[in-house]
């Protein structure tokens, strides 16, 4: 029999309650959500609350509208990140690591919070919420998500790539097109995977910022298990499940670059 | 020679950074077409930013360089027609071998044909030419070389910059990829600039070498000029192995070091004149001495050690160690003198030799400077003030001056003392440079204001090692200023 010391000197043994960890908050309610996605609640097989979701138009649209807004969301986000990601990492700034962490400050205060100090800030200046102000709490709460890992690859690049593309007779912006842009594109994956994916399943934003007047798939799901009592919690299961469905499969396009792009989160 | 003759003209460039640090101090340098010239300098000397400078990616803070007579001073590095190889390849990681080799031809437009011939032809040269679709991660530090070489030559630039191509290989590879680079520059005639810290690899490949040291050129010259006829202590100390001793200059074809005279090849020097001699341990005859106190009976079995009337000095030898091709000895003279030999022939340590050398290998060199030399002001109290400190100096001396003179401050580099601990000197600094004199060492040291002090000393200090400076004031010799 082995001795106690060298169960706990043992490496794997201090593995275990990270192990019980998982099983118990991740797999077992992914387990949960799955078997309730597809039974009754008296707990019979049935395929009744996918198609639910499907006959439900105003469900569907909420969906397709998640996703608009979500990669909406996303887009914007890059256009305004990378931009800031490249000056940060490039520019000869004296305090570039001040900058960058200038740009995280607001990720030290709970979202919630800035999200309510955005809701004050709109009726200060009495500009009417919904849409718009919606678009803008989302990009201010995830533009760090996105200008981080840009500006990780970007600082990490050789230096001396660009000088040779300089070298080989590339101007200003054939280095960006043909050296820095394909060689940011991990830092870009997994920029748009860390907006996108929270961005589709965010209510929070969406209630305070249009005062509850546009509904996103998120909040469907929070109603669900919220307000519906406990004959919805299978629909929301299989709502959920959809949702899990649709992250599941942005993480995986950009195949190649994505596992490059999990090095960079 | 016309102007049209250079290729690249270095016009009394300077360039300082900008945190104030000055790199390149008035260097001026002509290459012709064709040449193979390489800058060789140790660490820090200037000679990448030099490089960097004519390919572009920095620019001179003072004059001008010159491509095949036009100004490219300011012209960016994308508009001119010189291509590096840069020392750890820079090879693009997104591109294969091909694309990376074809990049600057797509930059110009070339039709696919001629890009893919180019390519080909350029892969060939450098023996890459199955390895087109490989990924270039995929490929060894020696096959990356060969691709940034290719990289810049398909694009058949008028100069080819190389920054240390090969600092990363090792010595094997290096030696085959100098032989091979060597090829190449005979085979495109492209003018080759080439940098490097090796003098073993200057010395090689070059045409010409252009050495530097602290921004500033020290000597240009072909190899063996720059071997056999170094112009001062640091070329001759960096090239090669080298016995440095303080001389003199008796007279034309006269020198004493040792404490002995030789004839030597060397003139104009005065008569008189405080000198530096080189010589190199392979021009130093070796042979055993048969016995003690009768000099005449040396023991010369091959009849190596040539006949006539050379000066001769004897020693016994404290190590030896074989170098594979020839064995390196150190030999201290009875006066104190150590020398480095080689020879092909192992004397044991113990063994009492005898050493010659011909005239025409000792080299004779100009001393750069005899005492140290400070611009100094005279303050009351017998206090002089240089170098930002105030130091007290003999009353004899004191009593010449009087205060706000302006003086200039000399004290011979054996005067000066270096403290262990930096708190108990005037002045703080760092060992720079060390240069072994036979008897003594010979050294540079930096103040942290950036000012050089030659200190000559017994004790052994090492490269960077930090002291303290403490000048006696019996030391301080003081002339008015002009």
């Amino acid at each position: 029999m082995k001795k106690l010391s060298a169960i706990i000197g043992a490496r794997r043994t201090w593995a275990w309650p990270y192990v019980l960890f998982l099983i118990l908050f991740v797999l077992l309610p992914l387990l949960l959500i799955f078997v309730y996605a597809f039974t009754t609640p008296t707990g019979e097989f049935t395929l009744k609350n996918f198609v639910q979701f499907f006959n439900t138009s105003e469900a569907v649209n909420t969906f397709i509208y998640s996703i608009a807004i979500a990669l909406l969301t996303t887009i914007i986000c890059l256009l305004l990140g990378y931009p800031a990601a490249y000056i940060m990492a490039t520019a000869e700034l004296k305090t570039p690591a001040v900058m960058a962490m200038l740009f995280i400050l607001p990720m030290w205060i709970n979202f919630l919070l800035r999200t309510l100090a955005t809701v004050e800030l709109f009726n200060m200046f009495s500009i009417p919420l919904g849409e718009g102000a919606l678009l803008y709490g989302m990009c201010y709460d995830f533009l760090p998500f996105m200008i981080y890992p840009i500006y990780n690859t970007l600082q990490k690049m050789d230096r001396s790539l660009i000088e040779a593309a300089h070298d080989l007779g590339a101007n200003g912006r054939e280095v960006f097109a043909k050296v820095i842009l394909p060689l940011s594109t991990p830092g870009i994956y997994s920029g748009i995977i860390m907006v996108f994916m929270p961005t589709v399943s965010t209510f929070a934003i969406s209630e305070l910022l249009t005062r509850n007047k546009i509904t996103l798939f998120g909040s469907l799901i929070q109603r669900a298990f919220g307000e519906g009592g406990l004959q919805m919690w299978n629909y929301g299961a299989a709502l959920s499940l959809i949702m899990l469905l649709i992250i599941g499969l942005t993480s995986f396009f950009g195949n190649k670059d994505e596992q490059e792009a999990q090095s960079v989160i | 020679m016309t102007k049209q003759d250079y290729i690249i003209e270095v016009n009394h460039v300077s360039k300082r950074f900008e945190d104030g640090k000055l790199v390149l101090d008035d260097v001026s340098l002509q290459v012709k077409k064709g040449e193979f010239v390489t800058i060789l300098g140790p660490s820090g000397c200037g000679k990448t930013t030099l490089l960097r400078c004519i390919a572009g990616f920095q620019v001179a803070t003072e004059g001008d360089i010159l491509l095949k007579g036009e100004d490219i001073t300011q012209t960016p590095p994308h508009k001119r027609p010189v291509n590096t190889v840069f020392q750890k390849y820079a090879l693009f990681p997104h591109l294969n071998v091909y694309d990376n080799v074809a990049f600057g031809l797509k930059l110009k437009k070339l039709d696919k044909d001629t890009i893919m011939k180019r390519v080909k032809q350029a892969l060939k040269t450098v023996g890459m030419s199955d390895y087109e679709f490989r990924d270039v991660d995929s490929l060894s530090g020696g096959q990356q070389q060969r691709v940034a070489i290719a990289r810049a030559i398909v694009n058949q630039p008028e100069v080819l910059l190389l920054d240390e191509p090969l600092a990363a290989l090792d010595l094997k590879m290096r030696k085959d990829m100098q032989l091979e680079l060597k090829e190449m520059h005979k085979k495109l005639g492209i003018t080759f600039i080439y940098v490097t810290h090796d003098q073993e690899e200057a010395l090689t490949l070059s045409d010409r070498v252009v050495v530097m040291s602290e921004g500033k050129i020290q000597q240009i010259g072909t190899p063996t000029d720059i071997y056999n006829e170094p112009v001062n202590c640091f070329v001759a100390d960096f090239i090669g192995e080298s016995n440095i001793l303080n001389g003199t200059m008796i007279r034309d074809k006269r020198v004493e070091f040792c404490d002995q005279e030789f004839d030597c090849v060397d003139t104009g020097f005065g008569e008189d004149a405080p000198v530096d001699v080189v010589i190199r341990p392979e021009d130093i005859y070796i042979w055993e001495q048969g016995a003690k106190n009768n000099k005449q009976e040396d023991v010369d079995p091959d009849d190596r050690v040539p006949k006539g009337n050379f000066t001769k000095w004897y020693g016994t030898v404290e190590t030896c160690i074989f170098k594979g091709v020839h064995y390196e000895m150190s030999v201290k003279t009875e006066n104190g003198y150590e020398f480095m030999v080689q020879d092909y022939h192992e004397f044991v340590p113990g063994t009492q030799v005898g050493m010659l050398v011909k005239p025409e290998d000792i080299q004779v060199m100009q001393k750069e400077r005899l005492w140290n030399t400070f611009d100094g002001e005279m303050l009351e109290g017998g206090l002089v003030r240089f170098l930002d400190e105030d130091w007290p100096v003999s009353d004899s001396v004191a009593e010449r001056f009087s205060p706000g003179d302006k003086v200039e401050v000399r004290v011979p580099f054996e005067r000066v003392t270096l403290l262990d601990h930096e708190d108990d000197g005037v002045l703080a600094g760092d060992v720079h440079f060390i240069l072994y004199k036979g008897d003594h060492y010979h050294l540079t040291i930096r103040t942290d204001d950036g000012d050089d002090i030659f200190v000559d000393t017994n004790d052994v200090w090492d490269d960077g090692d930090r002291c303290g400076i403490q000048i006696a004031p019996s030391s301080i010799r003081l002339a008015k200023a002009e």
